[in-house]
């Protein structure tokens, strides 16, 4: 009998460490060859770790939610083999990684790959880690105690309480239970005795002192650091203005009643990637990336608009790069092709990164107003607040108009307001008067 | 002799009707108490009390014995000890007696007036008593019925002669050569096992599959073991079907449909307990009845205003603690309390060898009304007190609810665990849940950290195992 020691393997981008966030086996557990151990998260992509052998689990070096740093031990399986007698194998190296990007890309292009086709192709290869779907953060329930007694559930109490709300005349199946399982208390029978039942909970009001400690783990915790340096690093200025979108939604309706069908449906996003470009050549300092710790803004020719998108298990920011050499539904077909793959979580970690400049829409949720958090190291985000109808006062009387707010925030050591404002209003003008944003000037 | 009028009539001075006489005593309620015999009932006369003096007896014998044969790990040696049980009996009648006079003492202290004779209803609010010196004619406001039960008999086997009840087994001043007893249940196994320990080669015969059905198989494995490790020899599936010609043998017909003939001096008949509802005069009330017993509701109010029933005429479990609760309780109710049956739990106990004690569900009861169930277990042969009195066979087991760990039961087999029935009692009627017995300091070293490991064990935080 053997031990064989896995340590983190080097998954491939580059990184010194990443984050455990689920095991798949437990201490005593028996895997075969190629079965799933472990997920790891690095940055936004999450990757699977298979065993490379039979054996069993004697050992886990990590808890959910620690930072591994690559090369320290992950697990310890007990195996069959004599060899292993010898000495303890190690696994530390990450057999053909850098073919995992090419896997990644070929499935996210969407060519439709069962991940049995995926793991049959790797079992052939060796054992290597493999993308999978970004992880929920499973809530660690601490203990719950149930306040609300189960219908028909008989009253649990004390036989002191019993007696004293029988000799009150109360029935106990009407009073409301604080204890542990729904234990009625004598404070529990005082204050039914007080307030009466109304009070006491008959409306089905109870306090519920319940706390559940989720744990902030995989993507959830790379969101949190994510926002807690960019606002705490980044001075922002936020810049409200109103965008009159009446002639751009008539154009957009047309366009889409019109449209070849293989083409996608427009939504504003496209319009605004695109007035966003021409803009953006007037004020090229805010596709940019600031590097305070050099103290260098790199501002950037090509114009990558990172989307931020929410998924099932949280924001993700996909970009659509080099939005100046893309047309309208050029825009437009990207936009929905990397919401579609963020949302499954099949989008690589290329296409959730690298982003100049960010969108930020909430759509029909939008509500008035947002005060965006620039999506760091940027100094620039747009956010896109909901269309309204709204009275507009055209120099003589009332008209109504399709109005819709942009919010949008900037750093303010790199971008004066003067900057932002001219940004914004060049948006605007474009947008009012969408011909703009396809002519030349 | 002048009629006697009063508030309250018990009929019965068994467990349930002398704590209801001496409860309404207490509240001042004017209270008369009629016993044919003498104070204490079946219990304290002819069953719980008498059997375990017995049992006991039996036990210190079987000790010596066993520590006389040598085979003893403790390094005591002795010579084989005698038992006089006529001496014996002697013993348990003075105990009795003082437990007679002693409830007599409380009732007089409670100022219920006692009448000794044989009550019969003339209506709801009339009883007559045949006394030593007349008939006695008693009116009350309020009447419980409090008869008790008495031992089945078996219609292929009358009681009398060699065939007995626990009654007469418990006044036998010799031991038996050959005790054959019918009837696995829990009566039959404490005064068979008293028995083979004195001395007496014991069969038992019992008819379903196997002894102490109305507890899993689990629980009574070590009861078994014990029964086969004293020679007993247990006949399940087997009916007896009568007395042998001559009278000192018992026909059984075995499993197998065979009919065996099984020698026997005693034939103890222990084939459940019926309740007593003929011979006081029911035939001139109408109360409804559930089956043979009699029907209560959940005040023990009979289907006729102002008369009660308690103990074991008004159905299972017949225990005497049952009875003492019901009688407490009607007592309050007369004297105008708020009161209902609330009682979550009865615990039962088995004064077999090893001991059994049951307090709520079973899991396969608890699985029956459709709760999820957590069971933690916890082996006597972990525990430290068992190892140190030669008693690692058995266990404590706890049921409860998985989704709020509300223990539904406890139960428990060992030596001595019949004690461990006032924890595993408080713990359901307070409505315990695990993590309140992991929580609470169980003295060490004793057979009670058994009960709060077990409930660790279900929490999957078991120390000691």
């Amino acid at each position: 009998m053997g031990e064989h020691l896995i340590k983190m393997p080097d998954v491939g981008e580059g990184i010194a460490e990443a984050e455990l966030v689920e095991w798949h086996v437990k201490v005593g557990d028996l895997v075969r060859e190629d079965a799933l151990l472990a997920a790891v998260m690095t940055d936004k992509a999450t990757v699977e770790i298979p065993s490379p052998v039979d054996g069993e689990v004697l050992w886990l070096g990590a808890d959910i939610g620690d930072v591994v740093a690559i090369g320290s031990p992950l697990i310890r399986l007990k195996t069959g083999d004599e060899e292993g007698a010898a000495s303890a194998r190690d696994t530390d190296k990450a057999p053909e990684a850098p073919a995992r990007p090419k896997e990644i890309e070929a499935q996210a292009d969407g060519a439709v790959k069962t991940s049995d086709a995926i793991v049959e192709k790797q079992a052939k290869e060796a054992p290597q880690p493999r993308p999978v779907e970004a992880p929920q953060s499973p809530p660690v329930r601490m203990h719950r105690p149930s306040a609300r007694r189960m219908e028909g559930d008989k009253p649990i109490a004390s036989p002191a309480v019993r007696l004293r709300a029988r000799e009150a005349g109360i029935d106990l199946r009407q009073v409301p239970g604080s204890g542990p399982a729904g234990r009625i208390t004598h404070e529990d029978l005082d204050a039914f005795l007080a307030h009466g039942p109304q009070a006491a909970g008959a409306e089905g009001l109870s306090q519920d002192t319940s706390v559940q400690a989720i744990k902030v783990i995989g993507l959830r915790r790379k969101i949190a650091e994510k926002m807690a340096l960019a606002k705490s690093r980044i001075p922002h200025i936020t810049y409200v203005e109103e965008v009159d979108v009446t002639a751009l939604e008539d154009l957009r309706a047309s366009l889409n009643a019109s449209k070849r069908a293989e083409r996608p449906k427009l939504t504003i996003l496209p319009f605004l990637m695109r007035a966003m470009v021409k803009a953006i050549a007037e004020k090229p300092n805010l596709n940019a990336i600031y590097d305070d710790e050099a103290g260098v803004v790199h501002q950037h020719g090509g114009v990558h608009i990172g989307i931020a998108t929410q998924t099932g298990s949280g924001l993700m920011v996909p970009v659509v790069r080099h939005a100046e050499a893309r047309d309208l539904w050029d825009c437009a077909t990207e936009l929905n092709r990397l919401a579609e793959a963020a949302k499954a979580g099949l989008a690589t970690r290329e296409e959730l990164s690298g982003s100049t400049i960010t969108i930020t829409s909430l759509g029909a949720m939008g509500g008035i107003v947002t005060t965006p958090v620039i999506n760091h190291p940027e100094v620039a985000i747009v956010g896109v607040n909901k269309i309204m109808v709204r009275p507009v006062w055209d120099g003589s009387t009332f008209i109504p108009r399709k109005m819709m707010n942009l919010s949008s925030s900037f750093d303010h050591r790199i971008v004066d307001g003067w900057d932002a404002a001219v940004f914004v209003q060049r948006i605007k003008t474009l947008l009012e008067t969408p011909a703009m944003i396809f002519v030349e000037a | 002799m002048k009629d006697i009028s009063c508030k309250l009539l018990v009929i019965g001075a068994g467990p349930g009707g002398y704590v209801c006489a001496i409860r309404a005593g207490q509240l001042g309620i004017d209270t008369v108490i009629v016993e044919e015999r003498k104070p204490g009932g079946t219990c304290l006369n002819v069953g719980c009390i008498p059997s375990k003096a017995l049992i006991h007896a039996a036990e210190e014998y079987d000790r010596i014995a066993h520590l006389a044969s040598g085979a003893n790990p403790l390094g005591i040696r002795t010579t084989q000890p005698e038992i006089d049980l006529s001496q014996t009996i002697a013993w348990k009648d003075t105990i009795v007696g003082r437990l007679n006079s002693g409830v007599s003492g409380l009732l007089k202290k409670s100022k219920v007036k006692m009448v000794q004779g044989r009550a019969h209803f003339r209506d709801g609010k009339t009883v007559e008593v045949e006394t030593e010196t007349g008939r006695q004619i008693i009116r009350a406001e309020s009447v419980v019925i409090a008869t008790g039960s008495a031992p089945v008999e078996l219609p292929g086997l009358p009681f009398g002669g060699a065939v007995i009840s626990s009654t007469e087994a418990l006044s036998l001043t010799s031991v038996p050569d050959r005790l054959v007893v019918v009837g696995g249940g829990y009566i039959g196994l404490e005064l068979g096992t008293a028995f083979a320990k004195m001395g007496a080669k014991v069969t038992v015969v019992e008819a379903q599959a196997r002894i102490l059905p109305q507890y899993d198989a689990e629980l009574t494995r070590p009861v078994s073991k014990r029964l086969q490790a004293l020679g007993i020899e247990v006949m399940t599936r087997a009916k007896a079907k009568g007395l042998a010609k001559g009278g000192s043998a018992l026909l059984v017909e075995t499993e197998n449909g065979s009919e065996v003939s099984l020698p026997a001096d005693r034939i103890l008949v222990t084939v459940g307990r019926r309740p007593v509802t003929q011979g006081w005069g029911r035939e001139e009330l109408v109360l409804d009845m559930d089956g043979p017993f009699i029907r209560i509701d959940e005040r023990c109010r009979t289907s006729m205003r102002g008369i009660y029933a308690i103990g074991d005429v008004t159905g299972e479990p017949m225990l005497a603690h049952r009875a003492m609760s019901q009688g407490e309780m009607v007592a309050e109710i007369v004297a105008g309390h708020q009161r209902v049956w609330d009682k979550r739990a009865i615990p039962a106990v088995c004064f077999t060898d090893p001991e059994i004690v049951a307090v709520g569900m079973t899991p396969d009861e608890a699985h029956k009304i459709g709760s999820e169930v957590r069971i933690g277990q916890f082996p006597f042969a972990a525990n430290g007190r068992a190892m140190t009195k030669l008693g690692e066979e058995g266990f404590v087991r706890v049921v409860a609810r998985a989704d709020n760990h509300l223990v539904l039961g406890i139960q428990a087999v060992g030596q001595g665990v019949s004690e461990l029935s006032a924890a595993f009692g408080l713990a359901v009627e307070m409505g315990a849940r695990l993590e309140d017995i992991a929580g609470t300091i169980h003295a060490h070293p004793t057979q009670g950290e058994a009960f709060q490991e077990s409930a660790l064990k279900s929490l999957g935080r078991e120390l000691h195992i």
